[in-house]
């Protein structure tokens, strides 16, 4: 009797080992982690969902280690888009009779992760109505904003939470009497760095594959491209010798193209990469992808090619190989695929026609010691959530402020890739134009006070 | 609870500093309210610096370059009170030993209004009496704070023309010299 309850015990203990062990290697070796998983993720974070330790940088961490990681990822982007409600503006403590009410000083206040049944668009969580918490008595100081519903600040293509760079109110006055502008081109790419050391331009008779028998086809296809004509031969994306790899990794491209893989990296093509997980595949989006792509590995070759690096093929055709939602599919049926049809034909200038690349992938100058720089920003989620941040660096190029912010207000506009013009309409910069009256007008005074200043 | 006091006296606290991470015994350290004497003084200085030899030079003076409220925008200098806000938000983020803000009873932008009562009662005072700081205890959000309040005069014609030109601003007869606000320096006790 006493052998068979230790014979028991035994075989109790040893189920609960091998079920612990089962748990362990789920949660620390093995990639899908879904079984920790408390309840579904954000479209935004979905594809990371199964590395755990991305957000949950700390095992052991409270509060501050979530809003590291938080910051980890988005604090550039917020510090680049002037962030409206900062940390640092609620951490006073004059502020604490607010923060028992809503805690602002961490993003988790706003946007708790696993929660489907609460979670609104941009992955917020708090009712849509939380501006009224610190702005309740916004109407004494904009009567305009009378009996208008705290739900629909941030819905009605107002105001953002965060990034009001096209939408403040004294860009709205700047902007209020715009005639639609001459189109502006879209600018040329700065060259990236040759290769030193090569000579400046390279033919297929030059191509150094080494023991590898390359195809012709491919060495003509290499040597038309920016590659060949830069110096940069087979081996110094391929490597040398016995380091040779058919199918080059990341770091071959990111050694010339540094700020493009980050912003890949950065965003939803790259960042499985980035957490250390296998490359993102069509198959798991959550966006209706074409179901012959569904298996396709994402990395740079997948939208430039392996050797023709066609930045023409990649603008549109790379796109549009894999998603085939509304808004893809309407492509190209809409005005500004005409444009860039009109463009490939030779029929307008180069650099005016308007690809999927030119809103969601634009190429931006940047300022470096005074040398201006113009890169493609390979993060398609840079200038999309809110939409409202297109604004500025894309829509204004081509349409006045006042189109753009009722065009990206209609999303039925947006599904059928703007063919139309759009059917709702946003009254803010009648609205500054007004009150600028009002406050200029010389028998009125200076009667209303502030309310959306940033500072 | 509430303690008036005249002016720092720098000299003393600049013997205090010293003397508080020195050997010789336990350090006496140094009280809240010198603390904050001190910093409103470096504040008072740097705040004064930038309005009347940068902002007021260059655009009310000079005509060189404007200072204007979107700068980033405008390619401009910050205005002092933005210049002053910046840096509150940055030390804010190094520091939580102490914060500080700039208010008034008459703000362009009304969230820098007076919220707490030693905030609303120390603007009113140091409006009332430029020449004073207001001293205070509060307890805010289960912290108890040692708070001071210190009178923000216009310091040059680039402080009075902005505010009373201003469309946000609740009152347009500033004149050179008037308290048109206060910093209010937050220092917790428990």
């Amino acid at each position: 009797m006493r052998l068979r309850n230790t014979a028991g015990w035994l075989a109790w203990i040893a189920v609960l080992c091998a079920l612990s062990a089962a748990l362990a290697y789920q949660m620390l070796a093995a990639e899908d982690r879904s079984l920790f998983l408390p309840g579904e993720t954000t479209s935004g974070h979905h594809q990371i969902e199964l590395a755990c330790d991305a957000c949950h940088v700390d095992a052991f961490g409270g509060g501050e280690v979530m809003q590291d990681a938080c910051v980890d990822c988005h604090g550039d982007e917020l510090e680049r888009a002037d962030d409206s409600h900062p940390r640092s503006k609620f951490t006073d403590p004059r502020n604490a009779d607010r923060l028992a009410r809503l805690d602002a000083r961490w993003c988790v206040t706003c946007h708790v992760e696993h929660q489907p049944e609460r979670t609104r668009e941009m992955a917020v969580t708090v009712p849509a109505d939380v501006c009224f918490h610190c702005h309740e008595d916004i109407a004494e100081d904009r009567p305009s904003h009378e009996g208008m519903g705290f739900e629909t600040c941030a819905s009605a293509g107002c105001h953002n939470f965060h990034d009001n760079r096209a939408l403040y109110e004294d860009f709205l006055l700047a902007h209020a009497g715009d005639e639609t502008p001459t189109r502006r081109l879209n600018p040329h790419r700065t060259p990236e760095k040759t290769a030193e050391g090569h000579a400046p331009a390279l033919l297929p008779a030059d191509a150094d594959a080494g023991g590898v028998r390359a195809d012709p086809a491919i060495l003509d296809a290499w040597a038309s491209t920016a590659h060949a004509g830069a110096g940069v031969n087979c081996t110094d994306c391929h490597g040398q010798g016995a380091r040779w790899t058919d199918e080059p990794e990341l770091e071959a491209c990111s050694d010339c193209h540094e700020g493009e893989t980050e912003g890949f990296l950065k965003g939803k093509h790259g960042m499985r990469l980035d957490a250390g997980l296998s490359p993102m595949t069509p198959a798991r989006a959550r966006l209706t992808m074409k179901s012959e792509a569904a298996g396709r590995s994402l990395d740079c070759a997948s939208c430039h090619g392996a050797h023709e690096f066609d930045t023409r093929r990649a603008a549109v055709d790379g796109c549009l190989g894999c998603h085939d939602d509304q808004h893809s599919r309407a492509f190209k049926g809409s005005p500004h695929h005409e444009l860039w049809v009109a463009e490939q034909a030779g029929r307008a200038p180069e650099n005016s026609g308007v690809t999927c690349a030119t809103c969601h992938m634009p190429r931006q100058v940047h300022r470096r010691g005074g040398e201006a720089l113009t890169r493609v920003q390979h993060n398609q989620n840079a200038n999309l959530r809110p939409n409202e941040k297109m604004i500025r660096p894309v829509c204004m190029s081509c349409h006045t402020l006042a189109f753009s912010i009722d065009a990206l207000a209609d999303p039925e506009l947006i599904r059928n890739n703007f063919s139309a013009e759009p059917a709702r309409h946003v009254r803010s910069i009648e609205m500054a134009v007004a009150r600028e009256e009002d406050a200029t007008r010389p028998t009125q005074g200076n009667d209303p006070r502030q309310g959306e200043q940033q500072r | 609870m509430k303690r008036r006091h005249a002016s720092l006296t720098l000299a003393l606290l600049m013997v205090a500093l010293p003397l508080a991470g020195c050997g010789g015994g336990e350090p006496e350290g140094i009280s809240p309210q010198r603390m904050a004497d001190a910093l409103h003084a470096v504040m008072e200085a740097d705040r004064t610096v930038y309005t009347r030899n940068v902002v007021n030079r260059l655009q009310n003076e000079e005509d060189v370059i404007q200072a204007t409220e979107h700068w980033k925008d405008e390619k401009t200098l910050p205005l002092p009170a933005q210049m002053f806000r910046m840096g509150s938000e940055l030390a804010a983020r190094n520091t939580d030993e102490f914060t500080y803000s700039l208010q008034s009873l008459w703000p362009i932008n009304k969230q820098n209004e007076p919220r707490t009562d030693a905030e609303k009662e120390g603007l009113q005072y140091v409006t009332e009496n430029p020449d004073e700081n207001y001293y205070a205890e509060e307890e805010l959000g289960g912290t108890t704070y040692f708070t001071a309040v210190y009178a923000d005069q216009a310091v040059a014609e680039a402080c009075v023309s902005c505010h009373n030109d201003h469309k946000d601003s609740p009152r347009t007869d500033f004149e050179l010299g008037d308290v048109m606000g206060g910093v209010v320096i937050r220092i917790p006790r428990s």
